[in-house]
């Protein structure tokens, strides 16, 4: 892989932040990249620290929260060397990001048009008459037609899906390398949900922007994502690409994630569909016992379908699946690995199970 | 916005209708103005002479209407005591009065915007506790014990400042602090409480996203959502202003229309009484309806519900 291509490069990326009854190990040594032109998406269950780790790559953390990283480079510029003023340069230019929650996310007391040409102004010193026309040209693309009247009118007076394209259209004005979306769609209906899922896979193809696309929607994650990072409790527990993941999930989490999305056809109309047992465990101080405990599927044995594990790092119990170097499972104990029953065909944890 | 407008003008004229109704029949009703304008040693026959010649013998109601429609001509009456038409009294007074108020509630948004702003960024910090502090004693303090200090200070040990009349600047600068500080207290805690919340809202961090710099963050994207509810309570304040001009006027003598209520009080001049109080009332229902319109200006959600 070229290494011009990589837009983002994340490693060990932690987030603690002070609790009352010690500190909350919200984030723990996660990995990513996200290359040119490509999708990749995060997905876990509410509260696993998706959007934390979505702030801390925009340098925009609580202020309680404290990062530390081995490594933070967008396009191999070190992101942590630089002045939060530094910083502010990047942010909207280079990096942008869009919320979860479309309808507090703009300010309520400026028009759309004030709002949008902020970041021209900031980054780009573009007169007013020239950065008005990119916005209106920006509105358009994302959907927006005739976006002129849109350009006076106050956030209230538009829809949650036209707001979420106003944040897709300003994340975009600045042609960023990264877009961070943290569940751009979660708050709105479905059927505008999947217009803007294209609209953001079109907007992919154009200008060829990297994309890390936060969702806890497996069913969204078939639709855009180029490759998946499965997260659970704070880390990464598999990430591969879209079809790997889908065809030959190793780690009994994200199987779990996949039998709670019903499939037409596959699904039979009477069955119940699947859920995964218990709730995420508390990540607070230091973790003894295993994080699944209590969560794995009963009939996690009758839909088993084993994977041959090849192991790359002792350290975090880090394995390739079926040989592609692409596609990788984290255990958090041994138990959990055993319990897995995969077969292993490589590596100090052969020895160790045989 | 227009219909919105206009609803509120057709309230606030109702309002002063019903302000205008009430001071009349209670000012009636707690003195004898035939008794006021006879004097104390006039016999009973002059009274009723009176009491006829100026219509206090006809019934509230009708007296109520007849000073309306002249009060509605620009016609408030005459003084009892100084015999001069009320008009020409108040118009004559009113701009000290203004001018005190004014300076007294700029001073007030002077101090307490950047205070309540630099508490909010760093809640706790030593600035915050400082001008917690000065809100205490600011609600604290009675406004005459505050201003007589001033006084002794300023005018009687230090001599820097004149302590009595109006004729120049130097006279409104002890009022307008004394006046004013007592509104600061209040002002400034709605600042600091309405910066706080806006600064942890969603669309400041959306601004941070932006790449904007933290003065636009600050002033532009926050500042104006936090200070909605400081502008309806900083009319609301002026017009306490006007109010609380009775004390501080007659303390640090100066001729404004407080002094002149002072004064009118003590004589049972019901014309000169009833006027200002109508003024006052007046100001109180302009600068609501000054407060909400601005509102809904700074606010664009509000003239829609
Ligand atoms: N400022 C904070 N102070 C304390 N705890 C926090 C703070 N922000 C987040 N957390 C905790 O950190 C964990 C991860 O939060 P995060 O918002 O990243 O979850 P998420 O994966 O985005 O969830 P969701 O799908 O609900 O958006 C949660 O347990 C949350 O309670
Ligand atoms: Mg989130």
């Amino acid at each position: 892989m070229d290494k011009n291509e990589v837009v983002l490069e994340v490693k060990n990326l932690s987030i603690d932040i002070p609790v009352s009854q010690g500190v909350l190990h919200a984030v723990d040594k996660v990995n990513l990249h996200v290359d040119r032109g490509e999708i990749l998406c995060v997905v876990g269950e509410s509260g696993c620290g998706k959007s934390l780790t979505s702030l801390a790559i925009m340098g925009l953390l609580p202020k309680n929260a404290q990062r530390s990283a081995e490594m933070l480079e967008l396009k191999q510029e070190d992101l942590q060397k630089l002045t939060e003023r530094q910083l502010s340069d990047i942010r909207g230019n280079r990096m942008a990001m869009i919320f979860q929650e479309p309808m507090t996310s703009l300010n309520p007391s400026f028009t759309i048009e004030n709002q949008l040409l902020e970041p021209l102004f900031r980054h780009r010193g573009l007169s007013k008459h020239d950065a008005r026309s990119l916005v209106i040209e920006m509105l358009e693309l994302v959907g927006i037609k005739p976006a002129e009247p849109r350009l006076r009118q106050y956030p209230h007076q538009l829809s949650g899906g036209l707001r979420q394209r106003v944040m897709i259209a300003m994340s975009l004005l600045c042609n960023p390398d990264l877009i961070i979306a943290d569940e751009p769609t979660t708050a709105l209906d479905v059927t505008i949900q999947a217009q803007i899922l294209e609209l953001m896979m079109g907007l992919r193809e154009k200008f060829k922007t990297g994309i890390l696309f936060i969702t806890h929607d497996m069913g969204v994650v078939a639709n855009i994502a180029d490759r998946v990072a499965v997260m659970y409790a704070g880390q990464i527990v598999e990430e591969g690409p879209v079809a790997e993941i889908f065809d030959n999930p190793a780690h009994p989490y994200t199987r779990g994630l996949m039998s709670c999305i019903p499939v037409p056809g596959k699904v039979d109309r009477d069955s119940a569909l699947g859920t995964i047992p218990g709730m995420v465990p508390s990540i607070v101080n230091e973790f003894q016992s295993c994080r699944f405990a209590g969560r794995w599927d009963e009939n996690y044995e009758e839909n088993f379908t084993p994977c041959n594990l090849t192991e790359v790092s002792t350290e975090k119990r880090s394995f390739k699946v079926n040989s592609n170097k692409n596609h990788l499972v984290h255990f958090c104990c041994d138990q959990c690995l055993d319990q897995s029953q995969h077969t292993l065909t490589e590596g100090r944890w052969l020895c160790r199970t045989q | 916005m227009i219909v919105y407008t206009i609803k509120r003008i057709f309230v606030a004229f109702l309002i002063l209708l019903v302000v205008s109704g009430l001071t009349f029949s209670l000012s009636h009703l707690s003195a004898d103005p035939a008794l006021t304008i006879a004097g104390e040693q006039a016999s009973d026959e002059d009274i009723e002479a009176v009491r006829k010649l100026y219509g206090f013998d006809k019934p509230v109601v009708e007296q109520y209407f007849n000073w309306l429609s002249s009060a509605l001509q620009g016609d408030l009456g005459k003084s009892y005591h100084y015999k001069a038409p009320v008009v020409e009294m108040i118009s004559g007074r009113i701009g000290t009065t203004m001018t005190l108020g004014f300076l007294a509630i700029l001073f007030a948004l002077v101090v307490s915007i950047p205070l309540g702003t630099i508490a909010a960024m760093r809640p706790n910090s030593i600035i915050d506790r400082f001008a917690l502090l000065l809100a205490v004693f600011g609600q604290a303090l009675p406004t005459f014990w505050f201003a007589l200090m001033m006084i002794i200070l300023f005018g009687v040990w230090l001599r820097w400042l004149p302590i009595s009349g109006n004729t120049s600047w130097a006279h409104f600068v002890m009022p307008t602090i004394a006046l004013g500080y007592y509104a600061t207290p209040a002002l400034m805690r709605l600042t600091r409480a309405g910066m706080i919340e806006v600064l942890s809202s969603d669309y400041i961090r959306t601004a941070k996203a932006k790449g904007l710099l933290p003065v636009s963050v600050l002033f532009k994207h926050a500042l104006r959502n936090a200070i909605i509810p400081v502008v309806a309570l900083a009319a609301v304040w002026f017009g306490f202003m006007l109010g609380g001009s009775i004390v501080i006027e007659t303390i640090f003598n100066l001729k404004g229309i407080g002094w002149l209520s002072y004064d009118a009080l003590l004589r049972s001049d019901l014309p000169v009484v009833q006027a200002i109080v109508l003024i006052f009332a007046s100001f109180y229902v302009i600068l609501t309806l000054f407060a909400d319109l601005l509102n809904a200006y700074l606010d664009p959600r509000i003239s829609v519900r």
